[in-house]
């Protein structure tokens, strides 16, 4: 992509018509004007269902009243955001949404490295096939999917997962309303079902490795566990950087819907997030303002982190994501 | 690659692939479990004397689920949103998508920034509720197509793909008199299906499995798709959550019907999936390798 814009930027050099007279670009636009119509949908789109909501993030600074609108609303500065941090509540949550986001760092993250190295190291396309059909399927599956599988096996109502705890001499667990299993839960739902899809791009880059370098290694005597350590890994590190730089930007950002699925009166405390407060607060109590406050907040420090890891990356030399 | 044949890159063979079938399996036994649950009856769960095969073969729950229109109602509305979503997300984003491909376009670089602007930093739940509400579509099914019509991702593969497609034959259909939207349609479409169909799939499941739209925008229960029953069925009727809607003196569903809800959410995409397996794995790649 990189390589098709410095073409596309070379090209007025080497035509010596003079663009900046306005008739040529007149008609420029005029020749291309079929392309224009068809971006009307897209932008159109994008101006309101994307743009028109960040224009809306100024009710966070307005006691914001539906009947009033944003023109109508009184202004109130930063009153939500310093409400946000003297709110017990809403330290609880930010606690709860990073303690979550670092155990996906730290027990999600490596598993599809992992999954894509053993896989990669498989001989026989069948079965290397076979294996991906089955560990990408669970991706294709929603979270109410995934949720309600989960609750079908863990219940104590019969329920797989108690009746073999039984069966072994332990006792059940009620595993749904106990919130210390609530984060292990999370966390094994999320590998179960993304781990597989993950592998994707780790086994692409793995791919554009020059079999030669292996074979080197194998001249030098290289057993299998060395050949992955000195030559896969170092060859797939800018990938792995990569996609912990988007990891990192998406920090705050855990995904509503598992997280809402998963929370229940018992487990709030440990189980509930900024996206599931934003709701709560936002839409069941009407508190708008204080709501998109707390989302603008979620926003902007997304934006910082992925700023400032792929500013971090470069530093490093690495290539970062834009 | 040539095959290791040591004692030692024999040993490190089996180990490798006995780990990697014990994870394949892990990913599938909990599906397994739950298809075979639907088939049997509840006694039979409750009893705990299947794991995988049922001991006693049992249409029931299936009979059950199907006695009532709820189900057939909330299958309608996830078919039709997904069917028409994804024709219309689609139509709009591979527009928009070749208009962007095209080099020669004044100001691409300016919308394809907004583009890509939207991925790092968006509005959020509230002001996109107050979007939507402002422009009517609360409890309409636009609501869960029109707020999520374009995903840039996707609208990103799809123009990388077009711009790898010879700047040569949109010049000669151009000689021969077609215009840009002949030649995307007559030309461009056809060169790309596999990642047409790639991107389709991704549109398809998303609508499929269509669940925050629909308890953000959708009041009315009778307009629910799938996802938002199937939760209701499952999650809720476990009686985990006391401040739930459901009323108390209902018996929640047992286990049996509660796993074929869970069958009939997911079969869709079990049944498209075999076919569509190898094409978006190539096309997800095509997409991840530059973004």
């Amino acid at each position: 992509m990189q390589e098709v814009t410095a073409q596309a930027s070379r090209v007025p050099e080497l035509k010596p018509v003079s663009y900046k007279s306005s008739s040529e670009l007149k008609k420029r636009l005029w020749r291309n004007k079929y392309l224009y119509v068809m971006l009307i949908p897209g932008v159109l789109f994008f101006v309101l269902f994307k743009y028109l909501p960040m224009y809306g993030l100024i009710i966070s600074f307005q006691d914001y009243k539906p009947y009033q609108g944003i023109t109508g609303s009184e202004w109130v500065g930063m009153e939500h955001f310093k409400r946000l941090f003297t709110e017990p509540d809403f330290l609880n949550i930010l606690g709860n949404t990073l303690i979550l986001f670092g155990m996906n760092i730290v027990f999600y993250f490596p598993v599809p490295i992992i999954l894509a190295l053993m896989l990669n190291e498989l001989r026989g396309t069948f079965f290397k096939r076979f294996f991906q059909t089955l560990v990408y399927l669970p991706h294709f599956m929603s979270w109410v999917i995934v949720v309600s599988i989960t609750y079908v096996m863990v219940t104590m109502d019969g329920g797989i997962i108690n009746e073999l705890l039984i069966y072994f001499g332990f006792e059940p667990i009620n595993f749904l309303l106990n919130p210390g299993w609530f984060r292990p839960m999370y966390i094994i739902q999320i590998i179960w079902r993304e781990a597989g899809w993950g592998t994707i791009i780790y086994l692409a880059s793995i791919a554009a490795i020059d079999p030669g370098l292996y074979e080197a290694a194998r001249m030098d005597g290289a057993g299998r566990l060395r050949q992955i350590w000195h030559i896969t890994l170092p060859a797939i590190r800018s990938v792995i950087i990569t996609l912990l730089i988007l990891k990192i930007g998406s920090v705050l950002d855990l995904g509503f819907e598992h997280v809402y699925l998963m929370l229940n009166s018992m487990n709030r405390e440990v189980a509930e997030i900024i996206d599931t407060y934003v709701y709560t607060a936002g839409l069941r109590q009407g508190q708008f303002s204080y709501s998109t406050a707390i989302g603008f907040f979620k926003s902007v420090i997304g934006l910082i982190m992925v700023m400032s890891v792929n500013k971090l990356s470069k530093k490093m030399g690495e290539e970062g994501v834009y | 690659m040539v095959e290791d044949r040591s004692i030692g890159g024999r040993i490190f063979a089996a180990v490798n692939f006995t780990l990697l079938a014990l994870i394949a399996l892990v990913t599938v036994l909990p599906f397994i479990h739950v298809v075979a649950g639907s088939f049997t009856t509840s006694a039979e769960i409750a009893a705990s004397k299947f794991v995988l095969i049922p001991k006693v073969w049992s249409f029931e729950a299936y009979k059950f689920i199907f006695s009532t229109d709820t189900i057939f109602k909330a299958m309608g509305v996830s078919i039709g949103v997904t069917l028409i979503g994804t024709l219309f997300s689609m139509f709009i984003t591979a527009l928009m998508a070749y208009g962007l491909s095209r080099r020669d376009l004044d100001g691409r670089n300016v919308v394809n920034f907004l583009v890509v602007f939207t991925m790092l930093f968006h509005g959020g739940m509230i002001p996109t509720f107050l979007v939507v509400k402002e422009l009517g579509l609360i409890d309409s099914y636009a609501a869960l197509i029109l707020p999520s019509a374009i995903s840039a991702f996707n609208m990103i593969i799809l123009k990388n793909f077009f711009q790898n497609i010879p700047e040569g034959l949109e010049e000669s259909a151009k000689i021969d008199g077609c215009n840009d939207f002949g030649i995307l349609f007559r030309i461009v479409l056809p060169l790309s299906m596999p990642a047409i169909a790639t991107i389709s799939l991704f549109y398809a499941v998303t609508y499929w499995n269509t669940y925050m739209s629909a308890i953000l925008y959708l009041d009315d229960s009778a307009k629910w798709p799938i996802q938002v029953l199937l939760r209701q069925i499952v999650v809720l009727a476990s009686g985990m959550d006391h401040s739930s809607t459901l009323d108390a003196a209902v018996p929640p569903p047992d286990q049996a019907i509660k796993m074929a809800v869970i069958v009939v959410a997911t079969l869709p995409i079990l049944m498209v999936y075999p076919f569509l397996q190898k094409h978006f794995a190539k096309g997800a790649m095509l997409g991840s390798m530059k973004g």
